[in-house]
């Protein structure tokens, strides 16, 4: 069900959690000054916020058991203040952590097999994937072999350990993208030729922040065995051309954008090419094996596909009904389901979960979802194997925990980044717009006829919270002194990926959620049957709703 | 008129402190040591012993006004640092 260390692996975190308690030792007499020992705590995870230190710990493809759940909980009731903050990247952040306290935090880590490793710098992150791999009707096969794959081969690579910049990785095998692989320096999306054979296809040079791009295709097959070649060809580009002499163009993706993809596919194909009689990262299938076994399908039980007992509550239970039509979506195994928790209970900081709660969803998981479950790239957490048979029983958890939120993809289903009131880098805040959102159309019944629609908020131009993949994306901005929000439209990052458009002027805070409202409401008035928000946009354009936007100001 | 007081982050729990006028830091804005513009490089420097004895890093100048006896931040970004965050997280207890 997910990889388990080896003795590489344990012995491997472990000294790192030593040399860190070290070097902390060392900070704390002042052996080492704050710009040596800087690098040292950001290679663990280790960032200075606004009010406090955070520490950000990495939930490889967001999968966790419930052992590690707990072991979160535990941290965040023991050295933090008793809750955490699930990312856009799949991880956990601790907002309030001390230092001296940091290096049992990561020795407890260690304990559930889990670290802060390269969750910081100019090196691979947290390799994302789509929360339903696995048990997802539309894939190909699991994903997550892949991302383990990938994950070991660039951690602590020597080659790889001082790229240009940051770089992220996400790999889906469905059809309906799920991780974003369109805005990640590189994305994987498992495919099959006309063959059949089963390969990658290959997206380099999307990304966010200040300079946004959907990536682009420079790969439609890759066989699979070669996974690791094309990568390291990918990032030996990167790294010889890749601009280091400014910050803002280090990413990958202007790399991509400046030659052209024609010009970096043949760089990457020539290195590729010239690798090939090295063939030690030809994966021969042996390792691929020994990766899968980890993640082979548990033993489901035959059930019947039918669950009479649902069905009688879903028709006398409005709000058992409404959270199945919403939180629940289909598994591939007959008598199982896919349950979302909502992390956005109305009016809350999206993607805060508390110890109480944590440690209540890692019993829920060992309950009802064989021990495991997933942290979804909007926020959310996903049980993946649950009986239909203990749907009702799940749900009454949930509701008990403030969990049961019946709003996945609708209008408060919101990514926020953590912004001013906590991020140094924060122009404005972004969880109190959230909030206020949330609030403004707390009513179920208005979201269900709003349908499908995703507002994305950043606090500033890094665009942590994917604004600019909002079908709503709004920026928090500082102009005079004074918070303001720029809104845009048309943003994906599914399939139909694209990067919003700027409507016009920024609103003063006062007045963004009304612009929301606006936006909203004239999509309301003017969308055709079946359209979704994003859709009547793309239908319409801006007009319509610049006018009505600005008319009103 | 605006004045200045440096600020920095404790290094033992990442806290945010202002420099008070006896040389020490307090994680009260109002305690901080306020100063004109010219006066704000030598107060900075003042700063350096702190650094060295590790009890904070990083300290920089930030701008603040002070009326009724109370001292307001200038910058939103420096308001926030010196309250807290502006949300109510959701606590354990
Ligand atoms: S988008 Fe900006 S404010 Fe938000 S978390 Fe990222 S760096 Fe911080």
């Amino acid at each position: 069900m997910m990889y388990q260390y080896d003795e590489i692996d344990k012995t491997l975190v472990k000294e790192r959690v030593d040399q860190y308690r070290d070097q902390v030792a060392r900070r704390m007499r002042g052996e080492l000054s704050e710009e040596e020992f800087r690098p040292l705590r950001l290679r663990n995870g280790l960032y200075m916020q606004l009010h406090a230190y955070m520490l950000r710990v990495a939930i490889p493809y967001g999968l966790l058991s419930s052992t590690q759940l707990r072991k979160l909980a535990l941290i965040a009731r023991e050295y933090d203040r008793g809750y955490g903050h699930f990312t856009t990247r799949q991880n956990i952040q601790y907002n309030w952590p001390n230092l001296e306290d940091t290096p049992d935090i990561l020795d407890h880590l260690a304990e559930v097999e889990m670290n802060a490793i390269q969750t910081s710098g100019n090196v691979n992150r947290n390799v994302t994937s789509d929360p339903y791999a696995g048990v997802a009707r539309d894939e190909i096969e699991d994903p997550r072999p892949y991302c383990e794959i990938v994950r070991q081969f660039l951690t602590l690579h020597p080659e790889f350990s001082f790229l240009p910049r940051k770089f992220k990785v996400a790999v889906t095998a469905a059809e309906t993208d799920r991780a974003a692989i369109n805005v990640h320096d590189i994305g994987l999306r498992i495919v099959k030729n006309d063959a059949g054979e089963v390969g990658f296809k290959v997206l380099v040079g999307g990304g966010l922040g200040r300079t946004p791009f959907i990536g682009k295709v420079i790969r439609d097959f890759l066989p699979k065995e070669e996974l690791l070649r094309y990568l390291q060809a990918i990032l030996r580009v990167y790294n010889m051309e890749g601009r280091r002499d400014n910050l803002f163009k280090a990413r990958i993706k202007i790399l991509v954008h400046e030659l052209g993809t024609e010009r970096f596919t043949e760089k990457i194909e020539a290195e590729y090419e010239a690798s090939k009689s090295d063939t030690r990262l030809l994966m021969d299938g042996i390792e691929e094996d020994r990766i899968r076994a980890f993640f082979t399908p548990p033993t489901y039980e035959s059930l019947s596909d039918d669950a009479p007992d649902v069905d009688a509550e879903a028709a006398g239970n409005p709000a058992f009904a409404d959270w199945l039509n919403r939180n629940v979506v289909a598994h591939k195994q007959p008598g199982y389901a896919i349950v979302n928790i909502s992390l956005k209970p109305m009016g809350e900081a999206p993607g805060d979960a508390t110890a109480e709660q944590m440690d209540a969803v890692a019993d829920l998981a060992d309950q009802y979802s064989l021990g495991h479950l997933r942290v979804t790239h909007r926020q959310n957490l996903v049980l993946a194997d649950v009986r239909k048979q203990d749907l009702v029983a799940l749900w009454k958890a949930l509701v008990a925990l403030d969990f049961a939120t019946p709003n996945i993809e609708r209008i408060t289903d919101i990514i926020s980044c953590p912004g001013l009131d906590y991020c140094n880098l924060a122009t404005a805040r972004s969880i109190p717009v959230a909030q206020r959102i949330s609030q403004r159309f707390a009513d179920m019944k208005r979201q269900y006829d709003i349908g499908e629609i995703r507002i994305n908020i950043s606090g500033c131009i890094n665009a942590c919270g994917h604004h600019h993949v909002g079908h709503i994306g709004i920026l928090g901005l500082e102009k005079n002194g004074e918070e303001s929000y720029q809104i845009t439209l048309g943003g994906s990052s599914d399939v139909d990926a694209d990067i919003g458009k700027r409507i016009g002027p920024a609103f003063a805070s006062e007045d963004v959620v009304d612009a929301v409202e606006t936006l909203v409401n004239t999509y309301l008035d003017i969308r055709q049957d079946g359209e979704r928000f994003l859709d009547t946009y793309r239908r319409v354009g801006q007009d319509p709703f610049k006018e009505r936007l600005y008319a009103a100001y | 008129m605006n004045y200045r007081m440096v600020t920095a982050n404790t290094l033992k729990e990442g806290a945010v402190v202002f420099m008070t006028a006896s040389g020490g830091w307090s994680q009260n804005v109002n305690d901080g040591k306020t100063v004109t513009a010219e006066e704000a490089d030598t107060l900075l420097e003042s700063a350096a012993a702190s650094v060295a004895d590790c009890s904070i890093v990083a300290p920089y100048l930030i701008e603040v006004e002070v009326a009724g006896g109370k001292v307001r931040p200038v910058r939103l970004r420096e308001q926030i640092r010196a309250k807290g965050p502006t949300i109510q997280f959701r606590t354990s207890a």
